[in-house]
């Protein structure tokens, strides 16, 4: 089988909160200093997605990135987990789109990368959290999509898929070519071995520019966009936590039970 | 821009009862259909929904277009997104809102792209601007460590809305409205999914999401056995027990007791967080709790600065005696 995984640069979400800043004259996010980006979260989950199938049945993995100024040391970790090949779509003119600028871009791109039997991606980016470019891709395809998926299994040329709802789970089956979007629940993405870095840093990534995908610098990135960013901003905390104290933990601990009844919590 | 009109919200029928969200939808939709002056519409789609339709008016819904159809009993995204969309071209509403639910999440954007418009999800706040008369969308964004406010001069103007960020309307069964049949005429070669069966998860007791009291525990809780005092905790109170990713990764706990931006929105009066960092994807779930407790070893840990009151100490030893103490206060 052969699989697309769509992943994105992101900037760590693991950083500590207190070193996150937004420049709001410029209405963007200052990166911390020192912290480099990450493949984001679940989007590295789509690639042991992949990775699980491939395994399993064989097959060839490509990943798909898009952005600019792309690290790549950072987008070639699926490479080294064991996909195969990087397409990059990197440009200037790619930057900052929205949900429906990118989804369109990445559509070009599958369809000029041509045959697939499943493509992956993360149910939402660690930045923007919009989750909704993996759906956007598909229905921009014409093809069907599962989303939230926590197990990916294939058997003739049937895909199961068990998707994490509300209260529990759904089984449901999709013909391929299909694209799925996974969560977490899915189970943490494997390290990338040595000997995978090492392979990884011989790959040369394909680089796409708007013009190699068939569109126009006005439908991608910023120029394509149609949600209006007006404002991006942190919102205040006031909290003052009161530390509760004792002659021990334990002793803390019940004085804490008592505060609360005193503050009417309880 | 001229031919779309009104506000219009896509109502959640769970178990063959307006979902909580569905109240909020309306209460949230009204007020905007008020600004703008325009008529508030609710879509229901399902099997037996027709029934639901006069709930659906006293929340606050001018009118109800109801598409009602065996074949539509359970959530199957190709049917529904083809339903819905039917809906959707004949209110050409303005506004189009959906809740941010297992069903909302997986149609809302199906649909947004079908209907060549953009969306925002997850939204905590919605206004009319002004000046513009457009949709003013906030929602959390990198992992709610901040928040945006979209616009867009697409037409509808769509939205999904977090659960408990907006309130309902006191029901009034005297408010009249109209209730208007749309025919679902599935087309079943549009199906290429396949519902092949349901598997409940819920644990037993009282609903997360529903429990006036949560204790959650969180990485530093080190294995699954400390959820066993944690639950003991929650019984005292009759409350439910949550958990952090890091938990439910490790297979400590069962997905479905997530807290957070990926997990269940939770606003109960008293949130007890134990040996839990409070990450920004995290408070993103519970930051809507009355009163926050957090119990962790280390001083420095994010919590302390949500939480309202704190003890700094190891949960093993903190537990126990809080949990005694509880007991004894709630009894006398």
């Amino acid at each position: 089988m052969d699989f697309i995984v769509c992943v994105k640069q992101v900037p760590d979400p693991e950083a500590p909160p207190a070193s996150f800043k937004v420049d709001p004259a410029a209405n963007k996010v200052v990166p911390p200093p020192g912290v480099p980006p990450v493949i984001s979260t679940f989007d590295e989950i789509a690639v042991e997605a992949a990775l699980r199938l491939k395994d399993a049945h064989g097959g060839k993995i490509t990943v798909l990135s898009l952005g600019n100024n792309l690290v790549r040391d950072v987008v070639k970790k699926p490479l080294a987990m064991g996909a195969d090949e990087l397409v990059l779509l990197e440009d200037p003119a790619y930057e900052d789109g929205d949900s429906w600028s990118t989804a369109y871009a990445l559509s070009m791109a599958i369809k000029k990368i041509g045959a697939y039997d499943i493509i992956f991606c993360g149910r939402q980016a660690a930045d923007w959290d919009a989750g909704q470019v993996g759906v956007g891709i598909a229905e921009l395809l014409g093809i069907p999509t599962v989303t939230l998926a926590k197990k990916v299994e294939t058997s003739d040329g049937k895909v199961r898929v068990e998707r994490v709802v509300a209260d529990g789970y759904e089984v449901v089956e999709i013909p391929t070519p299909c694209l799925i979007t996974v969560t977490n629940e899915l189970g943490e993405p494997r390290y990338a071995p040595l000997k995978g870095i090492m392979k990884a840093a011989k790959i040369q990534p394909t680089i796409w520019k708007p013009g190699d995908i068939g569109v126009d610098t006005a439908q991608v990135g910023a120029a394509g966009r149609r949600a209006k960013l007006v404002k991006l901003f942190q919102p205040v905390k006031e909290g003052k936590c009161e530390i509760i104290e004792g002659e021990n933990v334990a002793d803390a601990a019940v004085n804490l039970a008592k505060r609360l009844r005193e503050a009417k919590v309880i | 821009m001229a031919d779309y009109k009104g506000v219009l919200i896509c109502g959640d029928v769970v178990e063959g009862k307006l979902a909580a969200i569905t109240g909020e939808l309306l209460g949230c939709g009204r007020k905007l259909a008020d600004t703008l002056g325009e008529e508030l519409s609710a879509v229901l789609v399902g099997s037996g929904v027709k029934g639901l339709a006069q709930e659906a008016i006293a929340q606050g819904a001018d009118k109800v277009y109801v598409v009602d159809d065996p074949l539509l009993q359970n959530y199957q995204p190709d049917v529904y997104v083809a339903a819905v969309e039917k809906a959707v071209k004949q209110v050409m509403p303005k506004i189009l809102l959906m809740g941010q639910t297992s069903v909302g999440r997986d149609l809302a954007p199906r649909l947004a792209f079908r209907l060549d418009t953009v969306l925002s999800m997850d939204c905590v706040d919605l206004d009319i601007d002004p000046d513009s008369k457009l949709l003013l969308q906030t929602r959390p964004v990198y992992g709610g460590n901040a928040r945006a406010i979209f616009t867009t001069d697409r037409m509808p103007q769509m939205a999904t809305v977090r659960s408990k960020a907006m309130s309902a309307l006191e029901p009034d069964a005297s408010r009249q409205g109209e209730v208007i049949e749309v025919p679902a005429e599935i087309d079943e070669s549009v199906v290429r999914v396949r519902f092949v069966e349901k598997v409940k998860e819920e644990v037993a007791g009282v609903k997360l999401e529903d429990a006036p009291v949560v204790v959650s525990g969180g990485r530093g809780m080190g294995g699954p056995e400390g959820f066993q005092q944690l639950e003991e905790l929650a019984r005292l109170f009759k409350g439910a027990v949550g958990s952090t990713r890091p938990a439910v990764d490790n297979g400590w706990v069962p997905s479905t007791t997530q807290v957070g931006l990926t997990g269940k929105i939770v606003t109960p009066d008293l949130y007890i967080a134990v040996a839990l960092s409070g990450s920004s994807q995290h408070m993103a779930g519970c930051s809507g709790a009355k009163t926050i407790v957090a119990i962790n070893k280390d001083p420095e840990a994010n919590i302390f600065r949500e939480a309202g009151f704190g003890i700094v100490g190891d949960w093993k030893q903190a537990l126990p005696a809080f949990k005694e103490k509880v007991k004894e206060l709630l009894a006398g």
